[in-house]
């Protein structure tokens, strides 16, 4: 396996030190769609630091969630805050402090994976941009990219400048969406190893949502349970192994997705 | 992660222009790479200019009303194509953000909609000037009319054409931020539609008395009303600029609310993830 550049750096950012409310805050998000129900009454919290997994089977409400909490869908019902800023409202006070990588929306493909980070670094108001984009490059192993079209790279590499993307300007909230879902087995383990430790060395709030549950129970501290558009359940990965009675994630995971209840309330009864 | 150790990476350091001007260097970046994008901006205006070039010549042998004034039709020719661009370059600059499916990223950054706007206008200018101005010097070389010529009223002709082409281009995205890129054909088709009225080559008077007002209903008819003034009277009609600033304002204003309106439901019907290829 590959090792890992030196990434960690023992210190919080200033801008992060001594946050102990929720960075994110979800009260009763709801979404209908010409009558249609996609999310209905969601309700959580991340705190800084925090890893939070939103799982469930296709359709389940998470990318609707998500796309909710990120501001690019309005919500039929409900409230989002991030850092403080109500969504619906002050969203533009939140963004630069956000950021977030998703397969279902591209890059350009036409410019280079340079050009690409330094347009995303001044769009986020970063000073430097081009010696940030330089940086996150190294990090994320694309220097020798730097000067192809995103266009021509492979999947794998695609995924990298995403990220990198979602990185330039060093969020306080970071989503993601299917983090590792192009990358082989070598690449992807790489990729969740740095998530971890810019995780901790950022102290970021980072919401994710994933199909591979190893990846869930490796990086997240909480998880959230979805079903037709709500929250059927909520807790530790540990904590909802144990509650289910299962031996991991996926296995509380398939419970869920085909409506079995969990073991310790089968037993309870 | 040495730039974790600087919360300066993370602060909001740009402000408005800094975000537009982020737009306009992507799309900076975009010609770069694709030469045939800025020869196509060049080339019909050139090709319009010296069809026209031609087509004076030989009035200028056969009419008197353009023996008053051998520029008039090139004149016009370019000035139109103020128009054309001006709207082109805005909607083909929204519709680069669709085609290259980047709209998401757009929307899920500090940039605010009416940024977004300010930028595809900023785009719009930079490409009527791409496509414009080597066919105005062009027609210096091969038929010795400068629009140049026209003195301060160009300036005037040229920014409420460019704003009129704005309004266009604001409505033509509107459209496809609402029906998708179904309706793309309508950027390259909607300035046709309204060319008959604009008195572009020949008078107001020359339409019939019922169209006479649709034709004053828009900024293009006292535009070219005005430019004629210029080349045949040599007089400013300082009337026919007030006239088209009033208009040119009001579709300012429509196109404007038509687009950011569309980008509030697209934003309400999640649309702006899925406008695409």
């Amino acid at each position: 396996m590959r090792p890992l550049r030196p990434l960690v750096k023992s210190h919080v950012p200033r801008h992060l030190a001594g946050v102990s409310d929720p960075i994110i805050r979800v009260r009763n998000l709801g979404k209908q769609f010409d009558g249609f129900t996609a999310v209905h009454d969601v309700t959580f919290d991340v705190a800084a630091g925090g890893t939070t997994a939103l799982l469930g089977a296709n359709g389940a409400g998470k990318t609707t969630t998500l796309a909710m909490l990120l501001g690019v869908l309005l919500p039929s019902s409900g409230s989002v805050t991030i850092l403080g800023h109500d969504m619906r409202r002050a969203r533009h006070k939140a963004m630069p402090a956000v950021n977030f990588s998703s397969p279902y929306v591209d890059l350009p493909r036409r410019l280079t994976v340079a050009q690409t980070l330094r347009f995303f670094a001044k769009l986020f108001g970063v000073r430097d941009a081009r010696t940030r984009a330089r940086e996150i490059a190294a990090e994320l192993e694309l220097t020798a990219q730097m000067h192809q079209r995103v266009g021509q790279l492979s999947a794998g590499q695609k995924t990298r400048v995403s990220l990198a993307k979602a990185l330039i300007n060093a969020p306080r909230v970071l989503v993601l969406d299917e983090p590792t879902a192009s990358l082989d087995p070598d690449t992807g383990d790489w990729m969740r190893s740095y998530l971890a430790a810019y995780q901790r060395a950022s102290g970021c709030a980072i919401l994710l949502a994933s199909h591979n549950m190893a990846e869930v129970e490796r990086l997240c501290d909480h998880v959230l349970m979805m079903r037709r558009g709500g929250i059927v359940d909520r807790g530790a990965p540990s904590t909802l192994i144990a509650r289910y009675g299962r031996a991991n994630l996926e296995e509380v995971f398939l419970d869920i997705a085909r409506e079995r209840r969990a073991g310790a309330e089968v037993a309870a009864q | 992660m040495t730039e974790l150790a600087n919360p300066d990476v993370a602060a909001d350091q740009g402000g408005t222009w800094t975000r537009v001007g982020a737009v306009v260097l992507r799309h900076i970046y975009l010609m770069r790479t694709s030469w045939p994008r800025v020869f196509e901006l060049m080339y019909w205006p050139t090709i319009q200019m010296i069809l026209w070039g031609f087509i004076t010549q030989f009035f200028l042998q056969h009419s008197s009303y353009v023996a008053q004034a051998a520029g008039v039709l090139i004149a016009a020719v370019l000035l139109w194509d103020v128009l054309f661009r001006g709207q082109l370059g805005f909607s083909l600059s929204f519709l680069e953000e669709v085609w290259s499916r980047n709209l998401g990223n757009l929307a899920v950054s500090p940039l605010t909609p009416r940024e977004f706007l300010l930028s595809l206008t900023v785009m719009s200018l930079l490409r009527t000037l791409i496509g414009v101005l080597p066919a105005a010097l062009l027609a210096i070389v091969f038929y010795e009319f400068s629009i140049f010529s026209l003195g301060p009223p160009l300036v005037a002709f040229f920014a409420l054409l460019l704003v009129f082409g704005w309004a266009i281009g604001m409505m033509v995205s509107a459209l496809v931020l609402r029906v998708g890129q179904g309706a793309e054909s309508v950027a390259w088709l909607a300035i046709f539609l309204i060319a008959p009225v604009s008195a572009i080559y020949y008078p107001v008077s020359v339409l019939p008395p019922w169209l006479q007002p649709v034709s004053w209903a828009l900024p293009t008819a006292p535009v070219f009303e005005g430019m004629r003034a210029v080349l045949i009277d040599g007089t400013l009609r300082y009337d026919l600029l007030a006239h088209a600033l009033a208009v040119d304002l009001a579709y300012l204003g429509l196109g404007a609310s038509l687009f950011l309106y569309s980008f509030h439901v697209a934003r309400k019907r999640g649309l702006l993830l899925q406008v695409g290829e």
